[in-house]
């Protein structure tokens, strides 16, 4: 292995670090790239041409503005579910000690550590079990588990970084348990909520293989993208879809680093 | 007169750990208290159970009178300076002083008065509009305390206040908290492991190990009686004897201990041999070998200092010599 | 200096505040247990008996089988669908799948271990923020946009090829599309392809506990072991990579699992044999073999369930 040439001259570990994040950055930025193509039937690079008339034709699409909307529906309601459930079970946990923690934590982590087809599948066959037809709350219901842990990480670290004697030196000036949680509790991890709130959305926001499972015939924006990616219609307004999706995740994702820079980190372990 | 803090038989068992066991404990009002002892030894589990961040396992605690069993924190008359200072991070220093008042219900000019006049009782005035994280470690303490003070308790508790500073702030805090004490009569509670501390500052002093209280007076009794090896090898640098020791030297075979200062170099005594001399300022520490016992003793500054490795000869009088109830 | 008037003639003990709030307040110090319930019982309720209970109904399903007539579920006791998991075709797949799994685990943690060690060790200040966010972005930014641009990448008349031309390197794409196996018609319906995006789009996670391990390595220890005249070679060896391997293996949890239960990448980028995921999705919708799909899906809860357990033993849990 060659990044340890000594610490003055890590010129080669330069390089690879470098070329490790290019590799990273440069496909999406790719992405932006495409939009302005006037190549309609091919992936043809470079572009022939340069144009803006997709954004136009995207905008007037209306099987985009449906699959938006339903998105964004189910990300505002899993959000708001993840972050009470998230916030409760770190609360519980990092609170108190009690008999059983470790399981808690594993539970909550469990929807991300399988495979998401193992969580669409069996949410999907339970479904069917009980005869639940599909909605927009069966898509929720699949997002919202996967959504708390990390509400539930963030939230965790938060905790663990507000020292314990803080609501022990509000109770003992007077505040009672609502006190505390409105005057001290809330204020020192509304920042951390917030963030776990951003990432959940952005997690909700994007994600396919559950949907593909617990959605029917409904499309939220990713499943109309894997239907264009799996059968093609218009490549140009895919291209200025993807886009966009690219630059409505970013803007929670880097909201949530704001929040949260000092100290602890946003949950790693994402998807 | 009704004592301050009464604890009677109180007992606080985690599982099968006894951190407090059977503690009885009067702490008059007005007084200035100390609970000493090593870590782990109960003491600040009996200031939490006076805070009533704990409750006891067993036996009754009243505060002035009445009872506190099953009264939460936020409904006792009492306050406390935390170690860490626990300050609010989110809130200025002017809000972390009012916060007491401000969860009562009291108006915003009003608590902010009262909080700009406990910030000149411990001489931070017009550091209100800062954040707890712009100020030093001696400055937050004083915060603590002013945060603490606003509320008018009726008892103050201090866990370790002094722990975190260095020296210098350390004897200068002792020194302004012994007559802020004085000055408003409130009764301190204060836990500390430090000995100088204690005996500095406090009316009385509690000495405590394994989760009970070993000895209980005031600093002068403690440090010239100690009832127990323990106590004697805890406070202060007394020599410890052993009964052996004792007997040799012709007195009762029992531990009895024997101030640094009270031995003298002198003509007629105890054989001993100087094994090392240490320069302390206000005086010089010997080293000896009294036997197969290495004592210390403490010469006045301007008293003749003996070299390393000579002989000597040590006395004292026999009212210095002080036995003690049992070996532990 | 101004005192404080203290002349305290109130009672030590408060009254209690007033109305509901304050009563339950009081209950909630004096019972703690209860506030407990009272939190854990909602998430509780949605993870444990929505969660838990279709992953136990899915466990159920996989020990029924199938009417090969009437292709209607028969609810009884069997082992024929396992048995039928382990039948030529259906054992390609999973070893298919895991082959995968390993190698993609394997090339992220070379590909990972650079980056997070620079930005460890000698990113500072805004250089460490901004390795942060060049590896958080493509974290989290769109799975499927970023499955689609490698898409427009690999695609015949896309990027790679034109790079390979300008280059006047094209024989060396052909010769390597003509491998076998692991070639095909071109790299987006190639197994190289599919091995490419795996590894692009999990490398983030592979980075963030390896860096996250090794902050913990104190920069002397590097510089203690040079002093004690071991090379740079034997101090990666004997301790930096010890010490950055709870790191690797906790990243190595979600390359693997991930790459496991995929179904999508392979889909769209790759040859028209079928992964793990594949297998799952066809056999519960077009095929409606619920039972065999279940079965399938035990298959990287078991893998995983082992792959945790030994991972465990490695202390990777304390790297997450």
């Amino acid at each position: 292995m060659r990044s340890d040439r000594g610490q003055k001259s890590p010129l080669l570990l330069k390089v690879c670090a470098a070329g490790g994040l290019l590799f990273l950055h440069l496909p999406i930025l790719l992405i932006f790239a495409y939009a302005f193509t006037t190549e309609e039937k091919s992936y043809q690079w470079p572009p022939p041409g340069l144009t803006l008339k997709w954004f136009a034709v995207a905008w007037n699409r209306a099987d985009v503005w449906s699959a938006l909307a339903l998105s964004v529906q189910v990300a505002c309601i899993a959000t708001v579910i993840a972050l009470v459930l998230g916030t409760l079970c770190a609360a519980a946990v990092s609170q108190t000690k009690f008999f059983g923690r470790e399981a808690i934590s594993l539970l909550v982590i469990l929807p991300i550590a399988l495979p998401g087809i193992v969580t669409g599948i069996a949410l999907r066959s339970a479904f069917s079990l009980f005869d639940i037809p599909f909605s927009v709350w069966t898509i929720v219901l699949g997002h919202a588990t996967f959504c708390v842990v990390v509400v539930y990480n963030n939230a965790v670290a938060r905790f663990r970084r507000t020292s314990g004697s803080l609501i022990e030196a509000s109770m003992d000036l007077g505040a009672d348990g609502f006190q505390t949680f409105r005057h001290v509790i809330l204020p020192n991890i509304g920042t951390a909520l917030l963030a776990g709130g951003m990432l959940a959305f952005a997690l909700s926001f994007d994600e396919v293989i559950v949907t593909t499972f617990t959605g029917g015939q409904q499309a939220t924006l990713p499943i109309w993208m894997l239907e264009e990616l799996i059968r093609p219609r218009q490549r140009p307004v895919t291209n200025v879809v993807a886009m966009l999706v690219v630059i409505v995740t970013f803007l929670p994702i880097l909201a949530a680093y704001y929040l949260t820079r000092d100290g602890d980190q946003i949950a790693g372990s994402g998807k | 007169m009704t004592p301050a803090v009464r604890f009677q038989k109180v007992s606080r068992h985690f599982g099968a750990v006894r951190a407090v066991d059977g503690v009885d404990l009067d702490v008059a009002s007005g007084e200035f208290f100390a609970m000493l002892g090593p870590s782990g030894s109960g003491k600040t589990t009996c200031l939490r159970l006076i805070a009533g961040f704990e409750q006891p396992t067993a036996g009754s605690i009243e505060i002035f009178g009445e009872r506190a069993e099953g009264v939460p924190p936020y409904r006792r008359n009492v306050n406390t300076v935390f170690q860490d200072y626990a300050l609010f991070p989110h809130l200025n220093i002017l809000d972390n002083v009012a916060y007491g008042l401000m969860v009562k219900g009291i108006s915003k000019t009003d608590r902010y008065k009262e909080a700009e006049k406990a910030l000149e009782l411990v001489k931070l005035p017009g550091y209100g509009s800062r954040k707890p994280s712009q100020l030093s470690g001696g400055q937050r303490q004083r915060v603590a305390l002013a945060r603490a003070l606003v509320n008018k308790p009726k008892v103050l508790l201090l866990d370790e206040p002094l722990g975190a500073l260095d020296l210098k702030l350390r004897e200068q805090m002792q020194e302004e908290l012994k007559s802020l004490q004085r000055a408003l009569g409130i009764t301190f509670v204060f836990v500390t492991h430090d000995q100088g501390e204690a005996l500095s500052m406090a009316d009385r002093v509690a000495v405590f190990n394994n989760g009970g209280i070993v000895q209980q007076g005031t600093p002068q009794e403690i440090y010239r009686r100690p009832k127990t090896r323990f106590v004697a090898d805890f406070v202060g640098s007394s020599n410890l004897l052993s009964p052996d020791l004792m007997a040799s030297l012709g007195g009762e075979r029992r531990w009895a201990s024997l101030r640094p200062e009270a031995v003298r170099v002198a003509s007629e005594g105890a054989e001993a041999v100087v094994e090392n001399v240490s320069f302390l300022g206000a005086g010089t520490r010997l080293a000896v070998e009294l036997g197969s016992a290495r004592l210390h003793v403490m010469l006045p500054a301007g008293a003749d200092v003996p070299d390393v490795g000579t002989p000597i000869r040590l006395s004292w009088n026999s009212q210095d010599i002080h036995y003690m109830d049992d070996a532990a | 200096m101004t005192v404080l008037t203290v002349d305290t003639p109130g009672s030590s003990i408060l009254p209690r505040r007033g109305g509901f709030a304050g009563a339950l307040s009081d209950a909630f110090w004096r019972h703690p247990l209860l506030l407990l319930i009272l939190m854990l019982t909602p998430p509780l309720l949605w993870l444990g008996i929505i969660y838990i209970g279709s992953l136990i109904a899915l466990l159920l399903q996989s020990f029924f089988s199938i009417d090969d007539f009437s292709g209607v579920v028969n609810p009884e006791f069997t082992l024929a669908t396992y048995a039928q998991l382990l039948n030529g075709t259906n054992l390609d797949i999973i070893l298919r799948t895991v082959s995968m799994a390993a190698l993609v685990t394997l090339a992220s943690a070379v590909l990972a271990f650079p980056i997070a060690y620079y930005a460890a060790r000698y990113a500072k200040g805004r250089w460490k923020a901004f390795f942060y966010l060049g590896v958080m972005l493509p974290l989290w930014s769109s799975y499927l946009v970023k499955v689609y641009a490698w898409k427009l990448i690999l695609a015949k008349e896309g990027i790679v090829t034109w790079v390979f031309a300008k280059l006047h390197l094209g024989f060396v794409l052909e010769a390597i599309l003509s491998l076998p196996v692991i070639g095909g018609n071109s790299l987006s319906v190639s197994y190289l392809g599919t091995f490419l995006v795996f590894v692009y789009i999990w490398l983030p996670y592979m980075i963030l506990p390896t860096q996250a391990a090794l902050e913990r390595v104190p920069a002397n220890l590097i510089e203690a072991s040079a002093d004690l005249g071991a090379s740079p070679r034997q101090t990666f060896r004997t301790v930096l990579l010890p010490l950055a391997l709870p790191g690797i293996v906790a990243g190595s949890i979600f390359t693997f699992s991930l790459t496991l239960g995929d179904y999508i990448i392979p889909q769209i980028i790759g040859s028209s044999r079928l992964f793990i995921g594949q297998a799952v999705y066809a056999q519960q919708g077009t095929a409606g073999n619920v039972p065999l799909a279940a079965a399938f899906s035990v298959v990287p809860i078991v893998i995983m369930g082992l792959y945790l357990a030994a991972a465990k033993r490695l202390g990777a849990f304390d790297a997450l």
